[in-house]
């Protein structure tokens, strides 16, 4: 049995095509695309650095110009009978922002704030943007959010969350986790899964449509250690595919997510903020899954005629285990039901999750590597038996 | 001399797919390719089936080799039943087929380890017994060449080669000559007598009289599907050539069976 698993160890590593297709590529690939959809995106949500966008500001009160100094934004103060074309290049996306403030806003307001207000109208500001520019938009927040924070602070009832610090309590380790918890299950398995397939069905059809299997045949090697050893050292090669996308999805990740906050350090702290205890766990669970994906996919194979034939009677599976990856992307924990750790490659999505959300229980886990080994044992005596069929091993 | 394989009543069917039955123009759902077939060998002797294309040769050959198990019949190898030992059975014997290829990635070099590995052969004896057949068939040439790379001769050499890493005792050999020029085919044919004079057993199939004529001791001879006679090469050509015999032998049977089909 070893030196059918060294034998196919050489067939792939010493082959630079093999090694380049199945074990660089879909990182590298995964890792371009992710990328690139996440700086496309972030590209699209933020501004050039360099721009400085402009507001144009009839009437503009002292109060509100001291106020927007802070920000990168210049102010220029404009006559209202320029308002019409401003507007007309903010429409057009030349101009960012124009503001309409009516006369002796400030002393209107200092009025009121000194308690009178018989006469007091309140004033009408006027904001124009342009919604579908980003800096226009942006600008508008900007502007809004200060003349509201001026108008509560110059008339208190009460204030809510008034400081400068993060009042969102979350950890970075939980946001983390939870948003790996949901995410990495599906991608995990959909990588094992097409790691196996990539290797599999040549290994096993390939070799049947070639004619070098009826050779290892006719040697005294048991059938138990062929199929044992091609799913053996297949799943080895499927593990190491399936990691090379996982390292590519994990690299892209920050680019990825970067949308949605300052979480670039993501990578570094999903990488330290779990236990060798849990990758070792991670690894067994992901291990038993790929010998139970190889075993799966190898008895198609064995059954096809033809490499082709193989892609195309596997792929149902993969929509299955695909499926069953998404089962998770929404509950945010593992179940405690312990029925549903007897369901081959399910068990797999429930205690990955478990994992990544610090919640698993070794228990589970080990019923899980179990019955995902014991599985994929099934598949090797099934595999054994197609092995030994003629109707199968020379079927035209 | 010893008796080393016998075959009890082989029998083998084929079920015909709708498309071959189409193709062959038959309404027979089965195809018996092999029918009742029995015969001996003997230890040191180089024994041939001969029979035209389809007789069932190759069928019979690849039910010795355990790859395809008879419907009925059994046949004994070294005394080992080819149905419930077929393990020991591919221990002893060598086959080879155009069916059975090598592995175009690797070399004959490596592929030879890799074999002798399987029969588990000991390391120092595979080392001797490469250099010995390598050297022979120069193949020493092409040892470090991929086999993909190599021309179908040179292929069916490392084929030939690799299939004696466990030296077995009986040599089961489909068309031993076939889509070799003459010098290779002299090689092997050469290979083979020798072999048989090491006390190496051998059963080929052909449907070339020169080849049987200058190669056997004995010969069986196959027409759909079942022994018309099997005796030494004398006794079967009698006083004729062994074409005109075989003529003969043909005609009689194909008659017998069709007037036996029409009773
Ligand atoms: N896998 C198969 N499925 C269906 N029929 C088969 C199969 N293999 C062989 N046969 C049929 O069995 C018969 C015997 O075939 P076999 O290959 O044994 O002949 P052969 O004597 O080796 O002929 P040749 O000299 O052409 O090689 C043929 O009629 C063939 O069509
Ligand atoms: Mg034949």
């Amino acid at each position: 049995m070893m030196a059918i698993v060294r034998k196919e160890f050489r067939r792939f590593f010493t082959d630079r095509r093999m090694v380049l297709s199945v074990l660089l590529l879909p990182g590298l690939m995964i890792y371009l695309i992710y990328s690139f959809i996440g700086s496309a995106a972030t590209d699209f949500l933020t501004t050039n650095e360099d721009y400085v966008p402009v507001i144009y500001a009839v009437n503009l009160p002292d109060s509100v110009a001291e106020l927007s100094s802070q920000a990168d934004v210049e102010i220029q103060p404009a006559e209202a009978d320029q308002a019409a074309e401003i507007k007309t290049q903010i429409a057009e996306k030349s101009a960012d922002l124009l503001a309409i403030f009516p006369e002796g806003f400030d002393k209107q307001v200092s009025l009121a704030m000194a308690g009178n207000t018989q006469d007091y109208t309140p004033p009408r500001v006027e904001l124009y943007y342009n919604s579908t520019k980003i800096e226009s938009n942006s600008m508008y927040a900007l502007l809004q959010t200060e003349l509201n924070d001026y108008r509560d602070a110059s008339f208190t009832l009460f204030t809510v969350n008034p400081g400068e610090q993060s009042y969102d309590l979350v950890t970075e380790e939980s946001a983390t986790s939870f948003m790996l918890a949901s995410l990495l299950p599906m991608l995990l398995m959909l990588f094992l899964f097409t790691g196996s397939m990539s290797v599999a069905p040549e290994s096993i059809v390939g070799e049947k449509e070639r004619g070098t299997i009826a050779t290892l045949l006719v040697t005294p090697m048991r059938r138990w250690e062929l199929a044992l050893g091609k799913i053996v050292s297949i799943s080895c090669i499927a593990l190491l595919s399936g990691l090379s996308s996982f390292i590519g999805i994990m690299l892209s990740l920050p680019k990825l997510i970067g949308i949605e906050g300052p979480s670039t350090q993501l990578s570094n702290t999903a990488a330290t903020m779990y236990a060798p205890v849990d990758y070792l766990m991670l690894l067994a669970v992901v291990f038993s899954t790929v010998l139970l994906f190889v075993g799966l996919i190898s008895i198609i194979s064995a059954y096809a005629k033809t490499v082709k034939e193989a892609n195309t009677l596997v792929t149902p599976l993969m929509i299955v285990v695909m499926l069953v990856g998404v089962t998770v992307m929404f509950s945010q924990s593992a179940t405690t039901n312990l029925m549903l750790y007897l369901i081959p490659a399910y068990n797999s999505v429930q205690v990955i999750v478990g994992i990544l959300s610090f919640s698993y229980q070794p228990l589970f886990v080990a019923i899980t590597v179990l019955t995902n080994v014991l599985a994929a044992g099934i598949c090797v005596f099934i595999l054994t038996r197609m092995f030994n069929s003629e109707k199968v091993m020379f079927s035209r | 001399m010893r008796e080393i394989l016998r075959a009890e009543s082989l029998s083998k069917t084929f079920k015909l797919s709708t498309k071959q039955q189409r193709i062959e123009h038959t309404k027979q759902r089965v195809r018996t390719a092999v029918d009742q077939l029995s015969f001996s060998a003997y230890e040191g002797e180089i024994f041939g089936l001969l029979g035209p294309n389809g007789a069932g040769k190759t069928t019979t050959l690849r039910m010795l080799a355990t790859l395809i198990k008879p419907d009925a019949g059994d046949a004994l190898i070294d005394g080992y039943s080819i149905r419930s030992q077929p393990e020991v059975v591919r221990s002893r014997i060598a086959f080879l087929t155009s069916e059975l290829k090598l592995e175009d990635f690797f070399t004959p070099d490596y592929l030879f380890d890799f074999f002798s590995n399987l029969h588990a052969v000991d390391p120092i004896v595979a080392r001797q017994r490469k250099q010995r057949l390598f050297e022979r068939f120069g193949i020493d040439e092409f040892a470090q060449v991929k086999v993909g790379d190599l021309s179908s001769g040179m292929k069916q050499k490392a084929s030939l080669v690799i299939s004696l890493v466990h030296d077995p005792a009986i040599i089961i050999f489909d068309e031993p000559t076939n889509g070799l020029d003459v010098i290779t085919a002299k090689v092997v044919t050469d290979f083979l007598s020798e072999l048989r004079d090491q006390g190496k057993t051998i059963i080929l199939s052909t449907h070339i009289f020169s080849l049987v004529e200058k190669l056997c001791d004995r010969i069986g001879v196959i027409i759909n599907g079942q022994m018309i006679v099997c005796d030494s090469l004398v006794n079967v050509a009698q006083d004729q050539s062994l074409e005109d015999r075989f003529f003969e032998l043909y005609l009689k049977a194909t008659k017998d069976s069709r007037s036996g089909d029409a009773a």
